[in-house]
């Protein structure tokens, strides 16, 4: 039989899932073992109950200086940038894909711009976007903006195109102005789109979160992490890799149940 | 009454003529039928007579009006595919419309004004036979009963011209021979005109009181695209309506 055609019971296909995980967690926890077997003081590869010990540490004991629980007050401030970013350039996205999608006199005027706009690399802008709107949220916010909404303007511009002209035509047979077929036929056919697009920028837009965090901050996760670089405090950087990758999957997670729930008539198929 | 009159038009894309030299008088209440080889212009003709495209000369017109200029409300139209909106339940489709025609801004309705249309609507799905599935998302119909919502949804706006772009080419033998006996229905209860674009010539002569084959009259060996097709034969079935109504279809 050919390997296309060859398919995984479930009990393999979850072992199958596991093996990588497995590999890469053996693989560290060797690794330091070996390490701090020649040296107990070392930094770089702590003991996986070391990590967990710190994890619990910053997780419930308060800062001695500011009194905040670091794990707690870091995501509460990351979350907020991440989530006032992404949600700004998702509505930035979401009219200016109607636009260019919908009408050529926009497609005409904006398009070309957009597309220009999406090649400059948003990080060179940040020390700009620090000169001009200083250190504080609105810079970090703004980056994340300027990051991924000229994808999210092209991606949904582009759903718009895919809309089939046929239901474009039916609804002007039916009565409908450019108005009335933006929000009640472009709009409702787009949302998901939009979902699943945010979805994909969301990687970009935790990595221009850490980025503006690193460079000017006073709390954050990628600040603490740039923070205690400096003492190799590997325990902390680790503890705060893993939960912000189980945050970005409990963003994504999310997002894809809102969008099943949603738009149930848009998710007949398999997706990822 | 003349329902369509098409007047010398002519439509050529980058210079190329796709159809030329098209002039015909239809009168309300005609089934045309427009057959002709792939590549002919059949689908062509059907979107100028929907205004989706303009003719590059000449004008049409419907019911004595103005050319018309975009599509408009005057004339319903029922693709192959795509013909209803899929975010919509099957009653929601059906009500799209009025609801447009309700709320200039919102395009939507709320409460018992809604409701009066849900009602309206559940007269029609019953008459067309989608009582039961009123509140289905269309992925959940059969492809005949897509188009029969397709149809159904065209028909809300009692459009003057009802015109059909191969409606029942993907559809199997037997649910197409079910979708001509309800076209058939409803054409003698509206008594509108019905320009249908078929490559199923038997499916032209079961249903059609009229004729409208496409095909190249003039032929450059050299320069296949230098000239259009334009209507080689019309050919009125005129006995049609008189039998059909005593004995039914077939």
């Amino acid at each position: 039989m050919r390997w296309i055609n060859r398919r995984p019971r479930r009990p393999a296909a979850i072992i199958l899932a596991l093996v990588p995980f497995v590999i890469v967690i053996g693989a560290y926890v060797i690794a330091s073992d070996i390490r701090l077997a020649e040296n107990p003081s070392d930094r770089l590869t702590p003991a996986p109950s070391q990590i967990i010990d710190t994890f619990v540490m910053l997780a419930t004991e308060p800062d001695r200086r500011t009194g905040r629980i670091p794990l707690w007050s870091d995501t509460w401030a990351s979350l907020q940038r991440l989530l006032a970013g992404v949600a700004i350039a998702a509505g930035i996205g979401l009219v200016f894909g109607l636009l260019i999608g919908l009408l050529p006199f926009a497609r005409a005027g904006l398009a070309p711009f957009a597309a220009a706009i999406s090649l400059v690399p948003p990080l060179a802008l940040l020390p700009i976007l620090f000169i001009v709107f200083g250190l504080g949220e609105t810079a970090k916010i703004v980056l994340i903006v300027v990051g991924i909404g000229p994808f999210l303007i092209r991606d949904l511009s582009q759903r718009v195109l895919e809309i089939p002209s046929e239901l474009l035509v039916k609804a002007q047979t039916l009565g409908a102005s450019t108005w009335q077929i933006a929000l009640r036929v472009a709009l409702p056919q787009v949302l998901p789109r939009l979902v699943q697009a945010v979805r994909l920028s969301l990687g970009p837009a935790w990595l221009f979160l850490i980025a503006a965090e690193a460079i000017a901050a006073e709390g954050g996760l990628g600040y603490r992490i740039f923070l205690v670089r400096r003492y190799l405090a590997m325990d902390i950087i680790l503890s705060y890799v893993v939960w912000i990758t189980f945050l970005a999957f409990l963003l994504d997670y999310a997002l894809k149940s809102l969008s099943r729930a949603a738009f149930a008539w848009f998710h007949g198929g398999e997706d990822l | 009454m003349t329902a369509v009159s098409v007047h010398d038009v002519w439509k050529s894309y980058d210079g190329r003529p796709v159809l030329e030299r098209l002039n015909i008088e239809v009168e309300e209440g005609a089934f045309c039928a427009i057959v002709g080889a792939s590549g002919c212009g059949k689908s062509t003709f059907l979107r100028l007579l929907l205004a989706q495209e303009l003719p590059s000369r000449g004008e049409i017109r419907i019911a004595d009006a103005d050319p018309a200029t975009e599509p408009q409300a005057d004339r319903g139209i029922v693709f192959q595919r795509y013909s209803v909106f899929p975010h919509l339940t099957v009653r929601d489709n059906l009500i799209f419309a009025a609801e447009i025609a309700a709320s200039r801004t919102l395009g939507r309705t709320w409460g018992r004004t809604r409701r009066n249309l849900r009602d309206e609507a559940e007269a029609t799905l019953e008459r067309v036979g989608l009582g039961h599935a009123a509140k289905l998302c269309p992925s959940a119909l059969s492809g005949g009963m897509q188009q029969r919502l397709a149809i159904a949804q065209a028909l809300t706006k009692k459009p003057k011209v009802l015109l059909l772009d191969e409606p029942f080419g993907a559809l199997d033998p037997g649910t197409r021979a079910t979708m001509h006996e309800f076209l058939l229905e409803l054409w003698r209860e509206t008594a509108m005109t019905i320009f249908m674009v078929t490559h199923d010539i038997k499916e032209a002569f079961k249903l059609a009181t009229r004729i409208l084959a496409f095909d190249k009259v003039r032929d450059d060996p050299t320069d296949p695209g230098a000239y259009g097709a334009t209507i080689t034969y019309d050919l009125p079935l005129d006995d049609k309506t008189e039998k059909d109504a005593f004995n039914g279809p077939n």
